[in-house]
């Protein structure tokens, strides 16, 4: 008995309010850093180089984070949802392999296309079966997926690479006819609206933040958690498989190793566009942000001649700082009510 | 540790001589947490050699007691004197300095230490080059537990120990610190029968060693059992203190329980209608048995009992936060699908419950979204959230609610205890429930909100809702229900009207003396 009431009691001091509208106006500070940082990064590019501002920049920079970007989106649902998946680019690499062993084998390229998508269906249900049926913790989950993917990847394509696709799915490299986007990106910024207003306009997306809030609370309040979690997953199966057809089009080829390592970017970037690791927050604009920035960085800095190896010390430098500034803002606060608490206990 | 040679060690627990200095005299302590005072007047006296009862009904500040001679709280007001001198348990650690140990209902020892290691965890004998003197270790705790008279092996692992184990792993800790106050609190909530007469032994072993044992139980019959003196406290005071061959489980009932029922609670005039909840044989395997009961509309029900009688946890299988192993549940005839809270909520049951903060509010979400946050599906438009019917639900309730916040779009986190129960209590009658289960309405809330809850529950079943109540407070229970049943160890030990209720049937009920008197 004595627990339960001790709980409570020791609650009570804690119970200071704590001001949100801080918080709140910190979010939009790190949505407006966002843009002022998108902003810097563009005005850095037309300085290293004067065609950084030419439209063929902007089609490159779209066509080489295409595949990122886009799957960071069900990425950010799933860290909203206080979980992670590491196995995207796995699955990524794993459905541009198959879709290659099939074509090679004679296999139509929709009916291969649609073998890739099923795969990523299945892959993605897998995690989400270990994940909520079995109660597994989603990071050690997914890092066994990623190797396990990558894995059938290497045994369906081993060492070759796959080819001679069709040259309308070649052409999907090559900006969309009269503008100078890339379809990639295109896609993206599709997805990115409907994710957005499924994230913050319906009740499926309301139900994601407070699973990843109080997870116990969203289901004393009818939130089907573990459905709506392995939805996540399979979700994120799809998309990345749909990616990884992406990839292959764009590259006009494919490889058991194609996206080894993207996953680390993918989920920079979700972190980077303010969506907090701990879960419960985060914003698909702010992802999109996100996506602009590291697109224009890496433009600048390809432009610049700064190596890939290099560029990743920026990514990395980037991402450290996305987990940082929230925190040392928390922190600032914390130190502050502290003191603030102690004033008036030394008051009284 | 002290030896009292002069009185002579016996099996007879000691007579106490008003004349003999306690060993540890808990002297008009207090202690408040903001509004809240959780202890008014803890007063309580140990001598060597004895067992001491510590009773008092959920909340009495028994705890707050507990916690201060642990050190882990600091008393607003009085002292703690050892041997006659004033003594300051800034922590944890000066608590075990003074010789003062804690048994807590379930201990929390290291699973892959030995139990030796356990024992002398952060104190290890050592030998040379600061290497741990294994074999030193493992023979003190041999010696410790001979001496407790328990056969335990110290060099096997702490995993896989029974709770029994593992307080007697933590009494041999607090004996080889030398400890000559040892608290229990609870320790027998989680026993086995054989398991409680070895802890007593064990009492006994300790006590004919001069150790002041101090046990807390909600069990009255253990208490005659085991202990030569009883405290009794209540609202936070200390009531009185009687030696055990003066007093008897009535009087002991009637001090913790003795006080008026305020009037602050008006009788519900409604009455009831049709069924509302059928309850019948519900199971859910060691946790409840064979629970049968119904709730009808217009009327307050209230499950009391003590705190682990199996309340709450029949409230969530009814609700469907927890699988059920047996029988059924309907809500105005028709059978509930079991473990689903969703289909519970089709049926019209709202569920508020106990711990605000883990289940009933996401602290970091914005007022109106928590209210909203159940009926979000019947906001939507298309699929897509009405915000401005979201806003308006939210403002409606917290005006009906007299709800005291600053903006809606404030976190939840911002609010009072009992602004944000409103909050728990809106999200649910947003929905219009027909049955409407509640766990404890007020348990940390001020007065003023506690009397708003009430006269807000009257008002729903004036209104035809029907209502579960569980509460841990009695005056609440005897106040607002209309029928009471007692939940014993999980089963239905007694029900009672409005009229035939009173605090000493239902303490007596809950504490599993009914059965014993009836037959």
């Amino acid at each position: 008995m004595t627990t339960v009431e001790d709980r409570e009691l020791l609650k009570l001091p804690e119970a200071e309010p704590r001001n949100i509208e801080d918080r709140l106006r910190g979010l939009v500070r790190w949505e407006g850093g966002l843009v002022i940082l998108f902003v810097a990064s563009l005005f850095y590019g037309a300085s290293t180089s004067p065609y950084f501002m030419s439209i063929q920049t902007f089609f490159f920079a779209g066509l080489n984070f295409g595949e990122i970007a886009i799957m960071a989106l069900p990425m950010t649902f799933i860290i909203i949802t206080g979980e992670i998946d590491l196995s995207v680019a796995s699955m990524l690499g794993l459905s541009a392999s198959i879709l290659g062993y099939l074509f090679m084998h004679g296999w139509s390229i929709w009916a291969a296309m649609a073998i890739c998508l099923v795969v990523g269906i299945v892959g993605g249900a897998l995690n989400g079966f270990l994940i909520t049926r079995l109660g597994l913790p989603s990071i050690a989950v997914t890092i066994g997926t990623l190797t396990l993917y990558r894995g059938i990847a290497l045994i369906v394509l081993s060492t070759n690479t796959a080819t001679g696709f069709p040259s309308w799915t070649t052409n999907l490299s090559l900006p969309i006819g009269g503008t100078h986007i890339a379809y990639d990106f295109a896609i993206f910024v599709v997805m990115a609206i409907i994710f957005g207003v499924v994230l913050h306009m319906t009740p499926f997306g309301r139900s994601l933040f407070a699973i990843g809030l109080q997870q116990e609370t969203a289901f004393f309040s009818g939130v089907r958690v573990k459905r709506i979690k392995f939805l996540l997953y399979v979700l994120s199966g799809f998309i990345c498989a749909f990616a990884g057809i992406l990839y292959t089009f764009q590259q006009a080829s494919s490889a058991s190793d194609t996206g080894t390592g993207l996953e680390l970017n993918v989920v920079a970037i979700a972190l980077f566009g303010g969506v907090s690791i701990f879960g419960g927050r985060g914003t698909i604009f702010g992802v999109f942000l996100a996506v602009c920035i590291f697109g224009s960085l890496q433009a600048s800095l390809t432009d610049a001649n700064v190596s890939a190896q290099a560029q990743t010390i920026v990514t990395g430098v980037l991402l450290l700082i996305s987990v940082l500034v929230p925190n040392a803002r928390d922190g600032f606060s914390r130190v502050r009510s502290q003191v603030r608490r102690r004033r008036v206990r030394g008051a009284t | 540790m002290a030896k009292d040679t002069e009185d002579g060690v016996g099996t007879e627990p000691r007579g106490v001589s008003p004349e003999e200095q306690p060993l540890l005299r808990v002297d008009h302590v207090a202690k408040s947490f903001g509004p809240v005072k959780a202890l008014i007047d803890g007063s309580v006296d140990l001598y060597r050699g004895e067992s001491h009862a510590l009773l008092g009904e959920n909340g009495a500040g028994k705890s707050t007691l507990v916690k201060i001679l642990a050190g882990v709280y600091q008393p607003d007001a009085g002292h703690v004197l050892l041997d006659g001198v004033p003594i300051n348990l800034a922590s944890p650690a000066a608590a075990r300095d003074a010789g003062i140990s804690i048994i807590y209902q379930e201990p929390t020892l290291f699973p892959d230490l030995s139990v030796a290691e356990n024992i002398f965890m952060g104190r290890q004998p050592l030998r040379t080059g600061r290497r741990i003197d294994r074999g030193e270790m493992n023979s003190h705790s041999k010696d410790v537990f001979t001496r407790l008279g328990v056969p335990l092996n110290p060099s096997r692992l702490a995993r896989g120990l029974s709770v029994a184990d593992q307080q007697i792993v933590e009494i041999a800790k607090a004996i080889s610190f030398n400890a000559q106050i040892i608290v229990m609190d609870e320790p027998t909530a989680a026993l086995t029968e054989v398991e409680v007469s070895r802890l007593f032994d064990v009492m006994k072993n300790l006590r004919e060693q001069g150790t002041a044992v101090m046990f807390i139980s909600h069990r009255l019959g253990e208490v005659f059992e085991a202990c030569q003196r009883v405290t009794v406290m209540r609202d936070g005071r200390f009531v009185n203190t009687s030696r055990i061959e003066d007093t008897d489980i009535d009087t002991i009932i009637r001090s913790m329980v003795g006080r008026d029922v305020s009037s602050m609670y008006a009788e519900n005039t409604t009455v009831p209608g049709e069924n509302v909840l059928e309850v019948e044989h519900l199971t859910r395997e060691g946790v409840f048995t064979d629970v049968t009961f119904n709730v009808r509309a217009g009327e307050i029900v209230a499950l009391a009992g003590l705190v682990g009688a199996g309340r709450t946890e029949v409230a969530r299988g009814i609700f469907g936060i927890d699988k059920v192993d047996a029988g059924t549940v309907k809500v105005g005839g028709k059978k509930l699908a079991h473990g689903s809270p969703l289909a519970a909520m089709a049926a019209g049951i709202g569920f508020v419950p106990e711990d605000r903060r883990q289940q009933g509010l996401v602290m970091d979400m914005a007022i109106d979204r928590n209210m909203a946050l159940a009926s979000v599906g019947s906001l939507s438009h298309f699929g897509l959230i009405r915000k401005a019917s979201e806003r308006s639900l939210a403002s409606e309730w917290a005006a009906r609610l007299q709800l005291k916040f600053g903006r809606l779009s404030n976190n939840a986190s911002t609010l009072s205890g009992g602004n944000q129960q409103k909050v728990v209590l809106g999200k649910w009658l947003a929905r219009k429930p027909r049955l409407l289960i509640i766990d404890e309405p007020t348990r940390g809330i001020d007065i003023g909100t506690k009397a708003e809850v009430h006269r807000l529950l009257s008002e729903l079943v004036a209104q035809g809702v029907a209502v579960l109540m569980i509460s841990s407070e009695l005056p609440e229970v005897l106040g607002m229900a209309d029928r009471i049943l007692v939940l014993h160890e999980g089963r239905l030990a007694a029900e009672f009207s409005r009229g035939e209720a009173d605090e000493a049937n239902i303490m007596r009920a809950a504490t599993g003396q009914l059965k014993k008197s009836a037959a």
